[in-house]
């Protein structure tokens, strides 16, 4: 089939079968969560940016940050800087200073990322844990299904043979080359890997690395402390959680726009999947 | 009583509809501005509290830490010196006729001086302090259980929330003052790490930590912890007091629940 064709995701020519991609709870779940991340990030950067500098252990050391958006009054007018331990990288316009209202401001993240828009950390802060919850519930339910219904041992879970094929999965990727036919009608060995690693481990990680940043449940849990190797070592996690979220969301969108963005998106809506049938001819 | 309800069920879902339909990046920031949508999301709040109790109970230490964890350089955050008259004028003699006086649904009212604070019995603790902004730093806090003074004064049955008063005027010069205030109800409030803190690290406290007392309740964010404190006032509601949700902060729109 055309690059064009797949990426549009059209019918293939020739005889196609429809198959039942997706349960409904699985695709309740994914916009649900679609959209709970996407409050969660931008909350999150907004809640980052009262104090835009991570550490690590259990308390701040703060002329050792691991990492940090600062800005600074120079000759050529207001600099932003990232600061990566000891490495300094000019951010001027994204990161340390952005524009506000078409002036220069000290900012973290910049305002089109961050919900609200203007430095407002107690609203933030509100959309932060009413989303929390709801991905919270959401994630909780969906792997009780997925485990208890089977999906996760018939569809997610890896088995040998798809550790075996991932280098040449993986390969074909790169290639832009994407499982059709027969092969198409299970998630290949990438998929699960990921999807496997995302919910199950990193929904968790995320989770619980923000719990631990709650004074309240350090008193009711202190092992979350020792488990995550202090608070301020879990703000940090929780940091390159949401960017690893971030991360596999990009992937996520440009594997699903190559590999037939229509067909996709309808699947994980309506749940049909349109297939080549290669015992049609 | 049934029409009432779904006619709440249809409201609140046609909010959650407006709220979908709205949420774009802008959309979101106008969302926030709309006083339905903050009271939406603050009654997660009332849920994350609950929860949390559930969990942490009346009796949950937060964790202590060892002399070695003690922060070098403790920030402080808030106001930094109250710098009134007044104030001043205690600071230059020391806080010797500084009063805490506890007042409202108690049996026996008191104004307490420093020195009678310091012959209470007293709770030493080296606990994390946790910024609603994201950092920690670790002290140690010496002062009374506020479950101490509580019971001295006698609480009232109808008494659900403690305020605590302070000397720091948070209004812009010329305006009406508007002194800090906080809260905690009954369970926070007694909580034996709840103290009424008159030294950090060995000293009796700095003024930019909150001399010549200030509040610890360590399973909360830093905002809570009222510094400069003059009064206790204990209420049985907290609708009459400045903007009504219960502290400074709280009237800006901070949560008046922040163990998260």
């Amino acid at each position: 089939m055309p690059f064009w064709q797949r990426v549009l995701g059209l019918r293939p020519p020739g005889p196609v079968i429809t198959i039942r991609r997706h349960a409904v709870v699985t695709r309740i779940a994914h916009w649900v969560n679609a959209l709970c991340i996407l409050i969660l990030l931008m909350s999150g950067l907004q809640i980052f940016n009262a104090h835009p500098a991570l550490y690590v252990g259990k308390s701040s050391d703060f002329d050792h940050p691991v990492l940090a958006l600062t800005s600074w009054e120079g000759p050529d007018g207001l600099r932003g800087f990232t600061w990566i331990g000891q490495h300094r990288i000019d951010t001027t316009g994204l990161l340390g200073v952005s524009d506000v209202d078409g002036v220069a401001t000290p900012r973290g993240f910049p305002a089109w990322a961050t919900l609200p828009g203007p430095q407002w950390l107690a609203m933030g802060r509100l959309w932060h844990f009413a989303a929390a919850w709801l991905f919270a519930v959401n994630g909780i339910l969906f792997a009780l299904w997925a485990i208890g219904r089977g999906h996760f041992r018939h569809d997610l879970l890896p088995t040998r043979a798809d550790f075996k094929a991932l280098p040449h999965t993986f390969v074909e990727h790169l290639k832009l080359r994407f499982p059709e036919g027969d092969a198409a009608r299970h998630y290949n060995s990438l998929q699960k890997l990921s999807y496997v690693l995302v919910i199950f481990g990193l929904g968790p990680l995320v989770l619980l690395t923000g719990l631990t940043m709650s004074p309240t449940m350090d008193a009711a849990f202190p092992q979350l402390l020792w488990l995550f190797g202090g608070r301020q070592t879990a703000r940090t996690i929780h940091f390159l959680c949401a960017f690893s979220f971030f991360g596999f969301f990009l992937i996520h969108i440009v594997m699903v726009v190559l590999s037939g963005a229509w067909n996709n998106l309808k699947s994980m809506i309506t749940g049909r999947y349109v297939i080549g049938d290669c015992h049609g001819d | 009583m049934a029409t009432d309800r779904s006619l709440a069920r249809r409201r609140f879902l046609a909010r959650i509809g407006a709220a979908g339909a709205a949420l774009s990046l802008s959309g979101c920031t106008r969302l926030s501005q709309k006083p339905w949508v903050g009271d939406l999301l603050a009654e997660v709040e009332k849920l994350t509290r609950r929860a949390q109790r559930l969990f942490a109970g009346g009796h949950a230490l937060a964790p202590e830490y060892s002399e070695a964890d003690i922060a070098p350089a403790f920030r402080a955050n808030g106001t930094l010196d109250p710098a009134t008259t007044e104030y001043d004028a205690h600071a230059a003699s020391g806080f010797a006729d500084w009063r805490v006086t506890v007042s409202g649904l108690v049996e026996h009212p008191l104004s307490l001086s420093l020195a009678e604070l310091r012959a209470l019995p007293s709770r030493t603790q080296i606990t994390r302090h946790d910024c609603v902004e994201g950092w920690s730093c670790i002290g140690k806090w010496t002062g009374v259980p506020l479950a101490h003074v509580l019971a001295m004064g006698g609480v009232k049955p109808e008494a659900r929330y403690v305020v605590f008063r302070c000397a720091d005027n948070m209004a812009p010069a010329g305006a009406p003052p508007q002194f800090y205030y906080e809260s905690l109800d009954l369970l926070e409030a007694t909580h034996p790490q709840t103290i009424l803190a008159y030294k950090m690290n060995n000293s009796p406290l700095t003024i930019k930590h909150g001399a010549p007392v200030r509040l610890r309740a360590e399973r909360q964010l830093g905002y809570k912890m009222a510094k400069y404190i003059n009064g206790i006032e204990l209420v049985a509601d907290l609708s009459g007091i400045a903007g009504g949700r219960g502290g400074y902060w709280e009237d800006q729109g901070y949560s008046w629940y922040a163990g998260i």
